[in-house]
């Protein structure tokens, strides 16, 4: 504000004309910045809000399945979310970052990915996780090496496992399907005990299972717009589920009798919500696009194999979390700039 | 300004303008300002000094075997001489000259087309054409490249002078080849004027109508077929490249035996109109626009050359120099603004940068200043300068100035490393 006090003296600028001239007519402030002056008007803000706008179809089935408790963990996860990066913000002297929109959508992710019947404390104690451990200590939005919700996710399912056990927490809840949690089923029954779901079912949503991912209709059309929107990369979403379905297509043709099919394990679980919503977050993933197919090819097979042979249910939040510890890797398969000059040792 | 597309899958096409508007030539102005480059300070200008009268076409070097002059556009008086610093720091002599009566041409050029005539006349031509490097021992020049395309969006002066004066540029063809001895000269032109381009004598080659087709570089490696190293500049991979509009002022001089002492640029005004005047080089900016009725107010923008490359300027006061395809007036609302955000790593400029540079590694250690680390692992030196990747940036961070930064930050180091050898 100091400078608007002292005026400039157009004379020290223009030393090429007579001082009584230039003293005369008060010079035009213009604006001096550095090319490009166009831009193409893309904003994170606006990024953001067309995330959250994709994840409504998903989001709202699960509030309509089961009513309040499932609106309340969204609502209350997304204020939470942005509750403390104002707090953090604020404690750090640091500018506020609530108006871009990347805590909201973390908030949302977060409830997403939660079964209805979250208590709000593991909500509140989830949020925090996410907001501050997974991306403000790192220096904030664009620095988080792993993606929030996900970190929060697996932190709580292995803090509290019966939070997260869909069949125990579902329990009171009848919808009309199957409340058994499929993927539960699979791995304590193996196939056998999955001929009870249809794939119609799985798809449309009727399956029990976290507020925001039952829904597969609506998380590929969210998706899609997303994809051709150029909000999310198409290659790291396809390529995981591509990843997802070949793994699983292998371990059914190996043993169908042991491993469920390909399409059961895309409509269940975390697979779809994952596919669009977790796995292409920008910060944590590669950004060529040899290392965006192998990311996301290889967080699909990882889910498969923690699926099929590891020890937890659904293999979504570790596969993904070690992805993401090697994008870093990854990213440096690049192709050679035009013009870069090798030089052999 | 040229928005993102409701389908953001696929990278935006930012067309060059190929309707080149009719030319109108402006009056000669009251004053002309000439920078010339070195000798700060007028010190060291012996040769001329304030008070001196000169004539249209007259060359003004500090010295009499300085390689730097300008060559004055009009007739009259020299009525001031003061420093003037550019924003890369580059020190000029500011020569202002008074406009007195008609133009009276200074006999110093000599018609027959020489290499010491184009060193000492026509380096200060519009689109300041370099002959240093015909002259340069080390180097081999085998290809002339007559640039039929305009090096911004929006600009056509180049592509006017295609259109319009065919038989100027194969003047300027055939006296460059004389000069310089090369047989091999291409002519990029947009697909619109390969017609036009192909009675010049010149070999045509087209060019994409997308930017950044148009700058050198690319055409070297799209065109020409060959790719400039990032080590070398375009001479050292034997090419050199002239704009049309320098090759048809070339050619006009040899016929008249006048040296060039006018620009054909495009003024942009900011509901986006476009339109080509042809001004005597070192007409104030603010002449220009008046001529043009094009009104700047407080906090516009003034950007010489185009909206992708261009610099903004602080001053109308300014004037049109040799290199100044366009002025572009923007409006403060229009322009883009950008801020402190990190890099999310989203993979947009990326994905759009012509030459595959990781601008999203690039960018942070540009960010901590680690410029040798940039050029080293992050390919700095092969960046041709187009702008896309600021372009796209979702967190508006300033990519390109950053870069710019960059690459002025290192030639210092060089500058400096060289001179403690």
């Amino acid at each position: 504000m100091s400078n608007e006090k002292k005026p400039v003296v157009p004379h020290d600028l223009f030393p090429w004309k007579p001082a009584k001239e230039a003293g005369k007519a008060p010079a035009k402030k213009l604006v001096v910045a550095h090319a490009p002056f166009w831009h193409d008007g893309g904003k994170i803000s606006t990024k953001n809000y067309h995330i959250m706008l994709a994840a409504l179809p998903a989001v709202l089935m699960g509030i309509s399945q089961y009513g309040a408790p499932a609106l309340g963990v969204i609502a209350f996860a997304m204020a939470c979310a942005m509750i403390s990066e104002l707090v953090w913000n604020l404690v750090l002297g640091k500018s506020i970052s609530i108006g871009d929109g990347s805590a909201a959508v973390t908030g949302l992710m977060l409830g997403m990915l939660m079964p209805a019947t979250a208590p709000w404390w593991v909500v509140l104690l989830g949020t925090f996780i996410a907001i501050v451990v997974g991306k403000q200590i790192f220096g904030g939005i664009g620095f988080n090496p792993l993606n929030p919700p996900l970190l929060a996710l697996a932190m709580l399912v292995i803090s509290f496992r019966g939070i997260f056990d869909f069949n125990e927490a579902l329990r009171h809840y009848d919808l009309g399907f199957v409340m058994t949690y499929p993927l539960a089923d699979l791995k304590a029954f193996g196939p056998a005990a999955i001929e009870k779901f249809s794939l119609g079912d799985l798809f449309m949503g009727r399956q029990a299972g976290a507020i925001g991912s039952t829904f597969g209709l609506g998380l590929i059309v969210g998706g899609v717009y997303l994809m051709l929107r150029g909000y999310v990369r198409w290659e790291i979403s396809l390529s995981f589920l591509a990843g997802v379905f070949i793994t699983a297509l292998l371990f059914n043709l190996s043993d169908s009798a042991k491993y469920a099919g390909p399409l059961f394990h895309l409509f269940t679980g975390y697979t779809l919500i994952a596919a669009f919503f977790v796995v292409p977050e920008d910060s944590s993933s590669p950004a060529n696009f040899i290392p965006m197919l192998l990311f996301g090819a290889l967080a699909g097979l990882m889910t498969v194999l923690i699926r099929n042979i590891g020890a937890y249910v659904d293999g979504v939040p570790f596969s993904i979390l070690l992805m993401n510890l090697a994008n870093p890797l990854l990213d440096k398969i690049r192709p050679k700039a035009i013009g870069k000059v090798v030089e052999n040792a | 300004m040229i928005k993102r597309s409701f389908l953001g899958l696929v990278a935006p096409k930012l067309q060059y303008n190929l309707a080149p508007d009719p030319v109108q030539d402006l009056p000669v102005p009251n004053t002309v300002t000439l920078l010339l480059r070195g000798a700060q300070n007028g010190a060291g200008v012996t040769a001329f000094k304030v008070g001196e009268a000169v004539k249209t076409g007259q060359r003004l070097a500090s010295s009499p075997d300085s390689s730097e002059y300008v060559i004055s556009s009009v007739t009259g008086s020299i009525s001031a001489m003061a420093p003037y610093v550019d924003s890369y720091g580059r020190k000029f002599t500011a020569i202002t000259i008074q406009t007195g009566g008609q133009d009276e041409w200074d006999a110093g050029f000599s018609k027959g087309p020489t290499l010491d005539t184009a060193l000492k006349f026509l380096e200060y031509a519009p689109g300041n054409p370099s002959f240093k490097a015909f002259a340069d021992p080390e180097k081999t020049i085998r290809t002339i490249v007559v640039n039929g395309m305009d090096q911004d969006l929006l600009l056509t002066a180049n592509q006017y002078v295609v259109q319009n004066e065919a038989s100027d540029v194969k003047s300027g063809v055939e006296a460059l080849k004389k000069i310089t001895g090369v047989d091999r000269v291409l002519m990029a032109v947009p697909e619109n004027l390969v017609q036009q381009a192909s009675t010049t004598g010149a070999e045509v080659k087209t060019v994409r109508d997308t930017y950044p087709e148009g700058l050198p570089h690319m055409i070297m490696k799209d065109v020409v077929g060959q790719v400039v190293s990032a080590d070398d500049t375009l001479a050292d991979a034997g090419a050199v490249f002239v704009s049309a509009e320098a090759v048809a002022a070339i050619g006009a001089a040899f016929n008249a035996g006048q040296p060039p002492v006018t620009k054909v640029l495009t003024v942009v005004a900011k509901d986006g109109s476009t339109r080509n005047v042809r001004a005597r080089i070192g007409t104030p900016l603010g002449d220009v626009l008046k001529a043009c009725n094009v009104a700047v107010n407080d906090r516009d923008r003034l950007i010489l050359g185009g909206p992708m490359r261009g610099a903004a300027s602080y001053s109308e006061d300014l004037p049109v120099e040799p290199g100044t395809d366009g002025i572009v007036v923007q409006d403060d609302a229009d322009s883009a603004q950008t801020t402190d955000y990190p890099c999310i790593n989203c993979g947009e400029c990326v994905r759009i940068c012509p030459v595959r540079i990781p601008v999203n590694m690039l960018v942070r250690f540009l960010e901590a200043r680690l410029y040798e680390d940039a050029a080293a692992m992050y390919d700095l030196d092969c960046c041709v300068e187009c702008g896309l990747c600021s372009y796209v940036c979702v967190s508006r961070i300033p990519i390109f100035q950053y870069i710019k930064l960059g690459k002025y930050e290192l030639s210092l180091i060089e500058t400096a490393e060289a001179a403690n050898e």
